[in-house]
């Protein structure tokens, strides 16, 4: 197949949207929490946590559904951990973020083997299927792209839209954008900065542990150590690249992916005369990449990393 | 008291018959051992207007946050409109009506006027954000006190003044009854302070009680009804506007007569630093300098007046080093400053630096004293030998400075943190001063600081300037500069005036320059 | 809440949050061993066993913390000057890839000579790895954090790279791995036919020597102020651009050491698994230590102690050898919050 010819496959598309949900999921949730003032680190960690504890759940025996709700709850939790040491406490986000990672991941790890200390191949489960939402899906390219997908990926679309929807239509949003520029202007308004950090860092990791769990449970259908593999930190990128904007990261989002879906074609039509260490670089030399193409004209959020102590200013 | 909640549109708050809407009652707030606040009653009745006098450090913005509920009190209590407020939570002070403009502006710069005034006024459960009901409200409080300002604008585009009035709107929105202003003209230009003691009447007019503090007695005597003096967190005096007079005041907010500093003649040398026509880039949040002639003399203070961000920042850091001219000439003793001019630089060109903000700028708060005095002179051959600091030398130069300068401080291995702010701004006109620079920026030199350490910085500046130095002011007080500069420099968006010497340019001028006008075409 | 800065902590005070962050650590590990099924202190009597236990663990434990030391030091000096090296993994191997393509034969050097001229170039090589990001902050305002994290992928796939291609041992039945490394190029063992080698003398060297520049020198005085305040050390004439760059070199040059150390000490040749996350349990080490030169080593021993003792436990009783990375990661946010305490008061009103 030529490599033009690639990107106008319909099999091209679906694999760069599959691809691009669980990062959408997560650069959400990084967004979220970003768009507060807390840079989260822990993002890593908890998309292991979130891709175990959904996992675990089906593999228990659960419904997929309950499945999604323990990785979103296991992912709060974590989020409450990060929130409490950075928030009231004011601790480093960097070193506070790369712990969480660190816990989160031999949390899990340890509750994997505690689980299954037997295993040696990494058992599946039945995982959610496509489901083709009628008529739409029957749209050549487009239509199977987008509309032949997992629920997963649904709900990764549907997320963006209410993210972008509760941070710039509701006063609840109003809160959280201005707590990452401003929080004085929170706390003089009578808002807990604190409260509103705390909840953003809550449902941000949420997020982020959906969208570990959407690579055990919509992707791979297994859990095996080392899955997540810097996904957690192309998403911090894929902020970064979006301008801390719903609407642009998803776009960073799809791109990436489909730039990842793409070089994984180009690798086997090479067929060996490039090393495939390369093409598997390449998806994390692109977000250094685009860190440095945006970081000139990046407007962070002004309190970004900024501990807020009331009454200070 | 039921019997006084009777309405009396325009009561005379001298009578006592207006409600009382804010009362404070014995507050007392400790910091460590820093009393800030001592037993502070007072009363606020409708319609009244309260000035709150006192120096920096008087406890004039402690008492009011904890009025707003961002500090809880040790001891006392606040009560509005006859209930308690629960101690901590600025909720209920905005739910019973207290408004409060701070000194800095809560403001978020990545949002609209509206989200900024409306933040925090609807439920967070609510799916949608009420935009229209919200511009409506603020289209009506805008018309009825003459707050004009655009609700779409984002507010990172908006001039001092219109934030300000975004902040007085904001307290609108919510109804206050009792409006706080902390030292709210600090950054308003003459013009622009006229306006809002204007929509002040408008507000009283309607009813509202304000809590007016400033340490400027002119307009404490222009705005108020009546005034509380602070003096170090305690209630030094009340005395009802009309019946009390400026030298009063000032008696009882200093606690002595104030007399300025005698400052000597001194034969005026020759030019140590000379700018033409220099023009610096724009920064955001920063004014830049737009095509500017300045030149320091020895044995002259120049003194810098202006409101604040006028492009001060811009000036300060080109002598400090961390500012580079993008067009003009400037020399420093002669030399052309070049691409690499820089703060090493600036030091090596004898101009000793004293910052703005010396917490963050001045000093390194988790270092200690010691490792703060050495950091702007750690690589000469005093302090070090072939990469390697002496310690013992740099301990010797910390007690010298401690003890020559009249630093109280535990002991030179402090972190610097714990010290007052007078103690260190002592400390940092120590570093400066030490070399004996021949040239000396002293940016604000004295905010914050209480009477004793203001008195001991200017006497410090009178004897560089005895033994020859060229001192650049840069002052938002006015009356700082028209008691130590030898000659006056008014910088407004960008441009400086031409300079006047001492008491050649009567105030109200200089306030003219400073609001940008006169002397059109004649700037140099 | 908020905090208040406590005045200059006395040595007890700066002792005590420490001791009481590993306490806090053992009762929150042990709630996992007693979800395990297993007692915990007959859990912690193991991994104590089995790290100090007999000579053969304190040796191996010993052994472990060679590579600890260096990274752990390489993350000290970093975070002194707030310069966030999470890049001591790719630092590591680049240092062991230094390690077998000069010490496999390209260099028919006698040791007294070799040796010194791979450490040179492998910590050339490692503070060119942390440079890059270095520049990328300095000049473009790009977090280091997230560029040194990527950067560790990249070089993982790169070794991957070279194992299959270039480096790749012609006798190694097809496995990744590099040729051994020749004798001259190897690291003698302290004590005859135990594993542990000189390079955990050279790990005690280098912190002597990186607690030398902390405190003595005019560099290490610079790194402390540009860490602790970078706007007001540029105000006082600290060039912090070029001292982030000194900082970056000698980071990078200390965690690639640890590469050196592994490859030419203990292993011999290069694997894909030559770390098992020694650079990220570096941070760890390193907010232990709270930043300390001296205390790194401390903290090293400590944690590597936790690694082979666990193992050790792991084998005696039911419980998965990961309870130590858990340990290890639970002690490095109690750490920190250990530290907040030993400089400020948390007041709840």
């Amino acid at each position: 197949m030529d490599i033009v010819e690639i990107l106008f496959t319909a099999s091209f598309w679906v694999a760069a949207i599959r691809i691009a949900s669980p990062l959408i999921f997560a650069t959400m949730g990084e967004l979220i929490c970003e768009r507060a003032g807390v840079l989260n680190l822990g993002i890593e960690g908890i998309m292991t946590a979130g891709a175990f504890a959904g996992w675990f759940t089906v593999y228990a025996g659960g419904d997929l559904w309950t499945g999604v709700a323990v990785a979103a709850l296991a992912g709060a939790m974590f989020g409450l951990l990060h929130a409490t040491l950075t928030v009231p406490l004011g601790l480093s986000q960097h070193v506070v973020g790369i712990g969480v990672t660190l816990l989160a991941t031999s949390l899990t790890y340890f509750t994997y083997r505690l689980a299954l200390p037997e295993v040696t191949s990494p058992p599946k489960i039945e995982a959610f299927q496509p489901l083709p939402i009628p008529v739409l899906s029957e749209i050549p390219v487009v239509g199977e792209a987008l509309f032949a997908q997992t629920p997963l990926t649904y709900l990764a679309f549907v997320t963006v839209a209410l993210v972008f929807w509760v941070l710039y239509r509701t006063p609840l949003g109003l809160a959280v954008r201005a707590a990452g520029e401003n929080p004085s202007a929170v706390e003089a308004q009578g808002i807990s900065v604190n409260a509103i950090r705390i909840g953003a860092v809550m449902a941000g990791s949420a997020l982020m542990a959906i969208g570990g769990a959407f690579l055990t449970m919509s992707a791979f259908n297994s859990f095996f150590f080392g899955m997540i593999n810097g996904r957690g930190w192309i998403c911090i990128a894929l902020v970064v690249f979006g301008s801390w904007r719903p609407g642009k990261a998803l776009l960073g989002a799809i791109l990436f992916a489909a730039f990842d879906a793409y070089q994984v074609r180009l690798q086997q039509i090479t067929g060996g005369v490039v090393p495939y260490q390369i093409f598997l670089m390449m998806p994390y030399a692109l977000s250094i990449l685009a860190l440095i193409l945006v970081a000139r004209r990046a407007t962070y959020p002004k309190a970004l990393m900024i501990p807020y102590q009331k009454g200070e200013r | 008291m039921p019997a006084l909640q009777e309405e009396k549109p325009i009561a005379n708050p001298q009578d006592g018959a207006a409600p009382v809407v804010l009362r404070i009652d014995g507050v007392t707030k400790r910091f460590g051992p820093l009393v800030a606040n001592d037993a502070i009653s007072f009363d606020l009745r409708r319609g009244d207007v309260i000035a709150l006098l006192g120096e920096n450090g008087a406890g004039k913005t402690t008492l009011m946050n904890i009025l707003f509920g961002h500090y809880v009190a040790d001891e006392g209590s606040v009560e509005a409109f006859g209930s308690s407020l629960p101690p901590g939570d600025p909720r209920a002070a905005l739910d019973a009506g207290i408004g409060m403009v701070h000194q800095h502006f809560t403001l978020a710069d990545n949002m609209s006027v509206l989200e900024n005034i409306a933040l925090g006024t609807q439920s967070f459960w609510k799916a949608r954000f009420d935009r229209a009901g919200a511009r409506r409200r603020i289209a009506e409080l805008s018309g009825a006190f003459g707050l004009a300002v655009d609700p779409e604008a984002m507010v990172a585009s908006l001039s001092v003044g219109e934030r300000q009035r975004v902040e007085i709107l904001k307290a609108l929105y919510r109804d206050a009854k009792v409006l706080i202003l902390d030292e709210p003209t600090a950054v308003l230009t003459p013009s622009e302070t006229d306006a809002l003691f204007h929509t002040l009447k408008l507000l009283v007019g309607q009813g509202l009680a304000i809590i007016f503090i400033s340490h400027k007695l002119n307009e404490v005597m222009a705005v108020s009804d009546r005034v509380l003096v602070l003096r170090s967190g305690k209630l030094a005096g009340e005395r009802v506007t009309a019946e009390t007079t400026r030298h009063q005041l000032a008696e009882l907010m200093v606690g002595q007569e104030v007399t300025p500093p005698p400052v000597p003649p001194v034969v005026t040398g020759p030019s140590l630093l000379v700018m033409e026509k220099v023009s610096t880039a724009r920064r955001a949040n920063a004014t830049p300098l737009d095509n500017i002639t300045l030149s320091l003399h020895s044995g002259e203070i120049t003194g810098l007046a202006g409101v604040s961000g006028n492009g001060q920042a811009a000036l300060a850091g080109l002598l400090s080093g961390t500012e580079t001219p993008l067009s003009g000439s400037f020399t420093v003793q002669g030399n052309q400053v070049g691409k690499n001019w820089s703060p090493a630089e600036a030091l090596a060109g004898g101009i000793a630096r004293i910052p703005e903000d010396r917490h963050a700028v001045g000093t390194i708060g988790d270092m200690s004293v010691t490792e703060n005095v050495i950091a702007e002179r750690y690589r000469t051959e005093r302090f070090s030998r072939a990469g390697f600091l002496d310690w013992a030398a740099a301990r010797k130069f910390a007690e010298e400075i401690i003890a020559d300068y009249d630093v109280k401080c535990p002991s030179p291995e402090a972190r610097i943190r714990l010290l007052s702010g007078g103690n260190m701004q002592k400390l940092i006109l120590g570093r400066a001063l030490d070399p004996e620079p021949v040239i000396i920026l002293a940016n604000q030199p004295t905010r914050g600081l209480d009477v004793g350490a203001v008195g001991y910085v200017h006497g410090k500046l009178l004897e560089a300037r005895a033994r020859g130095a060229a001192i650049l002011l840069i002052s938002e007080d006015l009356e700082e500069i028209l008691a130590l500069a030898d000659r006056v420099v008014v910088i407004s968006k960008g441009h400086l005036s031409t300079p006047s010497a001492r008491g050649q340019r009567s105030v109200r001028e200089l306030g003219e320059l400073m609001a940008g006008h006169g002397e059109e075409g004649r700037a140099a | 809440m908020r905090l208040e800065a406590k005045p200059s902590p006395s040595l007890v005070v700066t002792l005590v949050y420490p001791v009481g962050a590993v306490v806090a650590t053992l009762v929150i590990t042990s709630l996992l061993v007693l979800v395990a099924g297993a007692s915990p202190f007959s859990v912690f009597y193991l991994v104590a066993k089995g790290a100090a236990g007999s000579q053969f663990a304190l040796l191996e434990t010993l052994t472990r913390s060679t590579p600890l030391i260096f990274t752990g030091l390489a993350v000290a000096v970093a975070f002194r000057a707030r310069l966030w090296n999470i890049g001591a993994e790719a630092q590591l191997y680049v240092g062991g890839i230094v390690t077998v393509v000069l010490g496999t034969g390209a260099l028919p050097l006698p040791s007294v000579l070799l040796i010194p001229i791979i450490m040179a170039v492998a910590m050339a090589g490692g503070a060119l790895m942390l440079l890059g990001p270095a520049v990328l902050k300095t000049r473009f305002g790009v977090d280091e954090v997230v560029t040194t994290l990527l950067v560790n992928f990249i070089v993982l796939l790169f070794v991957s790279m070279l194992l299959e291609g270039p480096l790749k041992d012609p006798m190694g039945l097809g496995w990744p791995q590099s040729s051994k490394v020749i004798a001259e190029a190897q690291l003698p063992r302290i004590i005859q036919g135990k594993r542990l080698h000189y390079g955990f003398v050279i790990a005690i060297v280098s912190a002597v020597i990186v607690w030398v520049i902390m405190k003595k020198t005019a560099l290490g005085y610079e790194m402390r102020a540009v860490g602790h305040n970078p706007q007001a050390a540029g105000f006082a004439g600290i060039p912090v651009n070029r001292v982030l760059m000194k900082t970056a070199l000698l980071s990078g040059g200390l965690a690639a050491l640890a590469g050196f150390s592994e490859v030419s000490g203990l292993k011999g040749n290069l694997t894909l698994d030559l770390s098992p996350g020694y650079g990220y349990s570096g941070i760890v080490v390193a907010m232990l230590a709270m930043l300390n030169p001296a205390g790194v080593v401390v903290s090293a021993i400590f944690v590597a102690g936790i690694f082979v003792g666990a193992d050790a436990m792991s084998r005696a009783a039911q419980v998965p050898s990961y309870i130590a990375d858990v340990m290890v990661a639970t002690a490095l946010l109690t750490m920190v919050v250990a530290i907040l305490m030993t400089r400020f008061r948390i007041r709840w009103k």
